[in-house]
C-alpha cells in the first residue's frame, strides 16, 4: 500500500477487449513519482488502448488503474486532476488562437480566466511560443502544435504527464526539441512521464522501459537491467528478440 | 508569500461550484467562438431557412391556405405559418450537426480533450449540449430579424417569450442528436442523417402544414406526425412566438429531453456505454 502511494501511476492486472479481440492482456506497470518511463511497442501493441483506460475514456473491467494513488474508476475526479495528456491525434482547435485553446482547457479544469492566462503565458514561455499566443493554431508548424499541446497539458499543474507517440510526423529537429523539453520537465519539476513510442532511439538505457507487444507486457524495468537480463547488446536487440521483429513484423 | 496566497486563492474551489460554472462558460464560449470563426458554417446555417422562407413559402403561398388556428387570431400568410417550423429546422440541423461532429471525424480529438476533464461526464455532455443550443439561438434570432422584413411580424413580446421555448426545444433536439451519434453506427455521415432523421422529422411534423390538413389526406400520417417529438418543438415555438404557452407541447419536450439525455449519458458511460465496445473515438489506431 505504501509503495503504491509513492507511485505516480499504478496499473495492475488490466485487460481490455474490443469485442472478440483482446487488446490488453493482464497489463501491470508502475511509474515512481518523478520518473520518466518509456512505453515501447509497435503500432497495435495496445498503447493507445492503455492510454484510453488511464484517461478513463473507457473503464477498466479488470484490475485497477491508479493515478497518484487515486483509483481512476472509483475516484475519477481526483485522478484526472493529476493527469495531463497529449494525445496521438492533434487535438488543438485550428480555428482558434493558441491562447483561446489554452484558456478553454483551463476552463475544463475550473481555473479562473485571469489566472489561466498567466499560467498559459508561463507554460508557453517554457516552450518558447509565448510570442505566438495570439495566432491561430492553423498557422503553426507540426512541432509547434505539439509544444502547445504539451504546454496545455501542464496548464492545470498535473503530477503525471501522458504522451501518446508525441513525435509522430515531426522532423528530426522538432522531435529532439520535444524529447529534451519533456526530459527537462522530469528533471526540473519532478514531473512523472509516461512516453509511448515505437521509436527505440527516443528511450535511453537509464530510463524505465515497459515493452508492450500484442497487449502483453514482455519486459519492464530500467533499460540497462533489461539489457543485462537478456544478455543483449542494446534495447533494440532486446526489443527485436522479444517482439519477433525481423520475422516480418517491423513497424 | 503573497504570490503563494494569491495562487492558492485562485485555484481554490476550482473543482467546486465555481469551477463548474467556469467550465460551463468555457465550453459555451468556445462553441460560440468556433461558430463565428467558421464563416461558411454561419452563412450555410442562415441561408437554409431563408431559402425556404423566400422561395418555398412564396411558391406555396397561393396553393396552401391556412385557416385560422391557434395561436393566430386572423388568417395568416403561409410565410408566417412556416416561420416557427423553420426556426425548429435551424435547431434540428444544429442539434444533429454539433452532436455528430462531436463524435465522428474531425472532432474526435476535441471529444477526448473534453472527456479528460475531471468534471463528471454527464455535466460535460450537458454543457456541450447547452453550448450548441446557445449557438442555435443566435442563429434563430438573426433569422427572425431577417424574416421581419419579409412581413413575418410577430408581437414584440414574442421575441422574448420564444427564448425559453428555444432553450427547451434546442436541448431536446441536441440530446436526440447526442443519443443518435452514440447509438447508431451506420449513420456515420451527414447525408444519412439528412435522409433518415432530419427530412422525415421535418416533413412529418406541423412545420409546413397544420396537422388537421395531414389528417384529411392520411390518418396514419397524422398519427405519425402527432408521435413526432419535432412536432411538439415546433408547436412550442409557434405559441411562444405569439406570447402563449402550449403546455402540452412543453411537457412532451421536457419528457423527451430527459429521456434522450438519460440514454445518451448511459451510452457515453465508460463502463456500460458503446464507446468502449466499438473501440472508442478515433479507434485504437
Amino acid at each position: 500500500m505504501n509503495t503504491e502511494a509513492l507511485c505516480a501511476l499504478n496499473v495492475n492486472g488490466v485487460s481490455h477487449n474490443y469485442g472478440q479481440r483482446r487488446a490488453l492482456d493482464d497489463v501491470s506497470l508502475s511509474i515512481p513519482a518523478g520518473a520518466f518511463c518509456g512505453l515501447l511497442g509497435l503500432n497495435g501493441a495496445g498503447k493507445t488502448t492503455l492510454f484510453s483506460l488511464i484517461t478513463r475514456l473507457f473503464d477498466n473491467t479488470s484490475g485497477h488503474v491508479k493515478v497518484m494513488g487515486h483509483d481512476v474508476r472509483r475516484a475519477p475526479k481526483l485522478a484526472l486532476q493529476q493527469l495531463g495528456v497529449v494525445f496521438q491525434s492533434r487535438t488543438l482547435d485550428p480555428d482558434l488562437s493558441v491562447m483561446q485553446n489554452m484558456t478553454y482547457h483551463a476552463a475544463l479544469h475550473g481555473l479562473p480566466h485571469r489566472f489561466a492566462r498567466e499560467r498559459a503565458m508561463a507554460e508557453l514561455q517554457r516552450v518558447s511560443l509565448d510570442d505566438r499566443a495570439g495566432e491561430k493554431v492553423r498557422a503553426l508548424s507540426g512541432g509547434q502544435m505539439r509544444r502547445v499541446e504539451i504546454a496545455r497539458a501542464l496548464l492545470h499543474q498535473p503530477k503525471l504527464l501522458l504522451l501518446d507517440e508525441p513525435t509522430v510526423g515531426l522532423d528530426v529537429g522538432a522531435r529532439r526539441d520535444i524529447i529534451e523539453h519533456v526530459r527537462q520537465l522530469v528533471g526540473d519539476d519532478g514531473l512523472s512521464v509516461l512516453w509511448a513510442t515505437h521509436l527505440i532511439e527516443e528511450i535511453s538505457e537509464q530510463d524505465r522501459v515497459v515493452i508492450l507487444h500484442h497487449g502483453r507486457v514482455l519486459a519492464a524495468g530500467i533499460g540497462s537491467d533489461i539489457i543485462a537480463m537478456h544478455k543483449a547488446r542494446d534495447l533494440k536487440s532486446v526489443f527485436n528478440t522479444l517482439a519477433g521483429v525481423g520475422v516480418g513484423e517491423a513497424a | 508569500m503573497t504570490a503563494q496566497i494569491a495562487k492558492t486563492s485562485a485555484t481554490a474551489g476550482r473543482y467546486g461550484i465555481v469551477g463548474y460554472w467556469r467550465c460551463l462558460v468555457g465550453i459555451v464560449w468556445r462553441e460560440a467562438l468556433r461558430f463565428l470563426q467558421q464563416r461558411g458554417r454561419f452563412i450555410a446555417a442562415l441561408v437554409r431557412p431563408l431559402v425556404w422562407l423566400f422561395i418555398f413559402a412564396a411558391g406555396f403561398r397561393s396553393v396552401l391556405g391556412v385557416s385560422i388556428i391557434e395561436p393566430y387570431e386572423t388568417y395568416v400568410l403561409y410565410e408566417v405559418y412556416i416561420t416557427p417550423g423553420l426556426v425548429g429546422m435551424i435547431q434540428l440541423f444544429n442539434g444533429m450537426q454539433s452532436s455528430l461532429a462531436m463524435v465522428y471525424d474531425r472532432e474526435m480529438g476535441t471529444m477526448r480533450t473534453l472527456l479528460v476533464s475531471p468534471f463528471p461526464r454527464w455535466f460535460l455532455l450537458s454543457a456541450k449540449l447547452l453550448a450548441g443550443v446557445v449557438v442555435s439561438i443566435a442563429q434563430v434570432y438573426v433569422f427572425l430579424a431577417i424574416a421581419w422584413f419579409w412581413e413575418v411580424e410577430p408581437p414584440l413580446i414574442g421575441y422574448l417569450t420564444i427564448l425559453p421555448a428555444l432553450i427547451l426545444s434546442g436541448l431536446m433536439l441536441g440530446s436526440l442528436g447526442l443519443l443518435l451519434s452514440s447509438v447508431i453506427r451506420q449513420l456515420e455521415n451527414f447525408a444519412g442523417i439528412m435522409n433518415f432523421v432530419i427530412f422525415p422529422m421535418f416533413f412529418m411534423s406541423s412545420a409546413l402544414y397544420p396537422l388537421w390538413r395531414m389528417k384529411e389526406s392520411s390518418p396514419l400520417l397524422h398519427d405519425l406526425c402527432a408521435f413526432n417529438p419535432f412536432t411538439y418543438a415546433v408547436e412550442l415555438i409557434r405559441f411562444a412566438l405569439y406570447g402563449q404557452l402550449n403546455g402540452y407541447a412543453a411537457l412532451v419536450a421536457v419528457a423527451c429531453t430527459i429521456g434522450f439525455m438519460a440514454l445518451a449519458v448511459f451510452a457515453y458511460n465508460p463502463s456500460k456505454g458503446l464507446i468502449a465496445r466499438r473501440g472508442g473515438p478515433g479507434g485504437a489506431a
